[in-house]
């Protein structure tokens, strides 16, 4: 199978599974509750034509079919219906309060990534040193810890008892009066970079850390034993002996053949941890008071607010398939067995 | 060959011992080389003391009734003392009695999950991965889109609809859980299916369902193990996450998220209230990570550390 | 003329969880420049274990050499450190291995894999390597179109891949090449293929060789000298026609007359009993529970190396009793 062939299928493939998604949330909101209507109504009495109306508005007194199609309709037209709470469109508040769980993501990943792949790939090369051992701790407490509860920690010691970093939000709130940021992309780090504005690029900076920390820890602790395992596997196949009685240095064989054999696995291992990345900023963000989408979505929760939520479920589920989507895209460039098979 | 007749399951059992007496020894040996991780062992011996203590419940708590709910607000907020080695909580709750009753759910809960996890997936992981083709290709498209609902969105959408219970937050878990399980089996499979074993039993025209069940599940059940005890500990910081947003135990249960939820806003000066739960998950957790990773070496000597 | 490689007395063992593998007892061989020797025996009993040894390929806890000595050029191989060792691979000597598709590394193209022992050895430009990659496939025969050297190895057939390999091993112009069962896994018409490279580069490029082998047709067709294996003693070597057509060691008889050429059905014949286990090995000569010419003295003291031909040498008991006079036809 060619190059192209394999991203017609793949791409096809995420096609299908994102409409599949609709449909699942589409089932979610219309066919479990046992009356839409009164759900959406909520709890207060109401009259039989007030359901009536409700229902017709509602468009569910409508053939199944007819429903899904004007649900998924609505959907790609940027139609999600209006937030029950704070009175906007649904998809405008989404985007609103996605950047800065993106940022926060983004920024716990790269922590991850960046510790999580040279740790596991030393602790391979010096297999059943203290190095080793060390990490193997560390990336199994990381795993085992929960995030909200090691982001109380956190704050403990390092807010409260060290004084080093701030308690919550995303910025020094005297910062934002004095030196406002300009919204451009809505993560604040970014906009802040972008616009030169380095007072508050230092305290958004400052802000993002403990988060961060916070949500890396569980990625941080599988990355590191993914890329450990894959790299112990690499390092035992036949080329690696090939290589080594062609006289190739120990250093090479180890960051060059063994690591790139190793990236398969490691990086859907990184793709899982985007996805539980994506829910994981719910937690992190309460406790953190983190304007993003996952205080949106806990609010939307405790409100009721089933617009929201059923848009923030179609959200983090579409961006989990793309991610998906890019992280095999990658290994197909760098494992070229992929294509072929 | 000998058949040994064993007293209770008399000649049958006898012949059934001695025919399966290979993977008998293979288990042992596996045993023992289990027994051999210090740290797996451990972990064992936590989560059996973890069993006991959720059974053990009523009778050890120094207070059932407040471990169960019960509140006594006259002695709310006090600090570890003797009469409460873990201190009491905004309630006045004693919060030894509620870590030791709120034991039950990570134990029972995650053992529901994965009943339910297993019945579903590795039976359709199975059939996918034996049979091929469309029937494969439908198995594995839907398990694609299953696999795009990270399990805590699953939890939330459903909660929201049928209401805040660990139940639904059960039913959740199964629903984006299962495709894992498929797609492993089914993996195991598809390479099962060439094994020289599977087409012989073909070629004698053994049924294709008996060779499923009895060829290819069997060996599946390894790998399987070692992901089931891994999840585990996955599923019990999803549950406790879960709860700690209000979505799934509600009070006055006693459920480790919930009372560090309930205990968040004191964590600063009255730290004992969600610092005891938040250990008991993190030890609790720990022990399967540590169970599953020895069982992964057991099982596969290679990433031996 | 002095010997290119010459191995005196090596004895290594093993350390396994089931106790001290004794695998070799004091191997003798040697390859003179230009030459082809076939190391030739069944499985396990330790020619693998030679070429490896000889390269320093063996994990160093497990594996240790208890005595001998391994000469390179006049330099013992067994006293160089680990640095120096690296230099020599690849460089002076190189080994192929027997599955070629396991020997690539699957991820790097061809080119790339060739041009990186190229680079590592002679701190060369990337241009210079690839001319030199290229010069190196040419050698063994492989076409020199763009195509090859961005391939990667499962793209190639199986005897490409292992010419790709060969490439590799001669890319620094090595003098002596290992090349372990080079031909086992491919089909028996690449099989002459390859072992005629084998012969062409003795010829062409002077390269000497170790041909380690079960294959004792394989050995015949192309190696000067022979060298019998059994459980990690050498019994029997010399030139090959020598070996092939005036073999002494009752086990160099006894392999011949397995073979099945002409033999029908019934008239097969097998060597009774099996290889012993090295961990608790037979004293003296390994080969004597299975012999049918063992004598009183071959349980208490390993036979020694003596002569019996031209070039041609029997570590036997029985046959030291004979008073073989070299150059006598035997009569087993």
């Amino acid at each position: 199978m060619s190059v192209r062939a394999y991203l017609i299928r793949r791409l096809a493939l995420t096609a299908f599974v994102l409409a599949g998604v609709v449909l699942i949330t589409f089932f979610i909101v219309r066919i479990i509750p046992s009356d839409p209507a009164q759900l959406y109504l909520g709890s207060a009495r109401v009259r039989p034509e007030q359901l009536a109306q409700v229902r017709h508005e509602l468009g569910i007194d409508r053939s199944l079919v007819v429903q899904f199609y004007t649900y998924a309709h609505d959907l790609l037209g940027g139609d999600w219906g209006e937030s029950l709470r704070t009175k906007n469109n649904v998809l405008g508040d989404i985007l609103h309060f996605l950047p800065p769980s993106l940022e926060l993501i983004l920024f716990a990943m790269t922590i991850a990534i960046v510790v999580g792949v040279p740790l596991g790939a030393a602790s391979a090369y010096k297999s059943n040193t203290s190095l080793d051992h060390g990490s193997r701790i560390l990336a199994i407490a990381g795993v085992s810890l929960p995030a909200f509860f090691l982001a109380l920690l956190l704050q403990i010691v390092f807010f409260r008892i060290l004084h080093w970093f701030p308690v919550g939000l995303q910025i020094d709130p005297t910062i934002a009066q004095t030196h406002p940021v300009t919204r451009i992309t809505g993560m604040m780090v970014v906009d802040s970079l972008i616009t030169a504005n380095w007072v508050a690029f230092g305290s958004s900076l400052h802000h993002l850390i403990l988060p961060a920390l916070a949500l890396a820890a569980f990625p941080l602790g599988l990355i590191t034993r993914m890329t450990r395992s894959a790299m112990l596997e690499s390092l035992e196949a036949d080329y690696i002996k090939m290589a080594r009685a062609m006289g190739v240095r120990q250093r090479i064989i180890v960051l060059r053949y063994a690591l790139k054999n190793s990236m398969a696995p490691v990086l859907t291992v990184i793709g899982l941890t985007f996805a539980y990345m994506l829910v994981g900023t719910f937690f992190i963000e309460t406790i953190f008071a983190w304007p993003g989408l996952g205080t949106y979505a806990t609010m939307s929760i405790l409100s009721l607010d089933y617009p929201a939520i059923i848009g923030v479920t179609i959200v983090v589920a579409f961006m989990y398939v793309l991610a998906n989507l890019c992280v095999d895209l990658v290994i197909a460039k760098l494992d070229p067995r992929v294509v072929l098979s | 060959m000998q058949l040994r007749r064993t007293p209770i399951l008399g000649a049958w059992g006898g012949e059934w011992r001695s025919r399966h007496q290979s993977q008998f020894e293979e288990s042992r040996y596996n045993l023992r080389v289990f027994g051999k991780d210090r740290l797996a062992a451990i972990g064992v011996c936590w989560v059996a003391f973890m069993i006991l203590v959720a059974v053990a419940a009523p009778w050890i708590a120094p207070y059932p009734d407040q471990g169960r709910g019960a509140s006594d607000v006259s002695e709310r907020l006090q600090a570890p003392s003797r009469a409460h080695p873990f201190g009491t909580d905004p309630s006045g709750r004693d919060v030894l009695s509620r870590v030791i009753y709120g034991a039950r759910i990570p134990l029972v809960i995650p053992a529901i999950v994965v009943a339910g996890v297993l019945l579903i997936g590795v039976p359709l992981g199975g059939i996918a991965g034996y049979f091929g083709g469309k029937v494969d290709e439908g198995i594995m498209r839907m398990t694609d889109v299953f696999l795009a609902f990270p399990s805590l969105i699953m939890a939330m959408a459903l909660v929201a609809f049928l209401g805040p219970s660990l139940r639904n937050v059960a039913i959740a878990l199964v629903i984006t859980w299962w495709p894992w399980y498929t797609r492993l089996v089914r993996g195991m499979a598809v390479s099962l299916r060439q094994r020289p074993y599977v087409l012989a039993a073909r070629t004698m025209g053994v049924s294709r369902w008996t060779i499923i069940r009895r060829h290819v599940l069997p060996n599946t059940v390894g790998p399987v193990i070692v992901q089931v005890t891994l999840d585990i500990g996955t599923v019990i910081l999803e549950v406790a996450g879960l709860s700690f947003i209000g979505l799934g135990a509600q009070a006055p249960t006693a459920d480790w998220g919930l009372m560090i939820s309930e205990g968040r806003q004191y964590i600063l000066s009255e730290w004992w209230i969600c610092t005891f739960a938040g250990l008991a998950i993190f030890l609790l957790v720990l022990s399967y990570n540590l169970i599953g990773d020895g069982l992964r070496d057991v099982l596969d000597p290679r990433t031996k550390r | 003329m002095a010997k290119l490689l010459d191995i005196r007395g090596l004895k290594l063992e093993f350390r396994s969880y089931r106790g001290v593998v004794k695998a070799l007892d004091g191997v003798d061989l040697a390859v003179a420049p230009a030459e082809i020797l076939g190391l030739v025996g069944e499985s396990g009993c330790g020619k693998t274990i030679t070429g490896m040894a000889v390269l320093g390929l063996l994990a160093k806890p497990q594996a240790q050499v208890t005595s001998g000595e391994i000469l390179f050029k006049g330099d013992d191989l067994l006293k160089k450190s680990e640095g120096e060792m690296r230099a020599l691979r690849g460089r002076e000597i190189s080994m192929v291995f027997q599955d070629p598709l396991a020997s690539l590394n699957p991820v790097f193209t061809v080119g790339d894999q060739i041009a990186r022992v190229i680079r590592e050895h002679k701190g060369v430009s990337r241009s210079e390597a690839l001319e030199a990659t290229r010069s190196a496939l040419s050698a063994t025969g492989l076409p020199d179109h763009g195509g090859l050297l961005g391939s990667y190895p499962h793209q190639l057939s199986g005897g490409m891949r292992q010419r790709v390999c060969m490439a590799m091993a001669i890319s620094c112009d090595s003098h002596l090449l290992i090349a372990d069962e080079p031909t086992t896994a491919l089909d028996v018409t690449i099989q002459m293929q390859i072992l005629r490279l084998l012969i062409g580069l003795r010829d062409d490029r002077g390269v000497a060789q170790l041909l380690v082998t079960h294959n004792l047709g394989v050995a015949a067709q192309t190696c000067d000298q022979i060298a019998v294996m059994y459980a990690g003693q050498v019994v029997e070597q010399g030139p090959t026609i020598e070996v092939i057509k005036r073999p002494y060691h009752p086990y160099t008889t006894a392999l011949y007359g397995c073979l099945p050429q002409g033999k029908l059905a019934a008239d097969l014949s097998t060597i009774p009993g099996s290889v012993p286990d090295l961990i608790d090995p037979p004293a003296g000569c390994r080969f004597h529970p299975r012999c049918t010419h063992v004598q009183a003295e071959c349980a208490a003291q390993k036979p020694a190396l003596i002569d019996v031909g031209p070039g041609h040498q029997v570590a036997c008991h029985w046959v030291g009793r004979l008073g073989v006079v070299p150059g006598e036809r035997m009569h087993a």
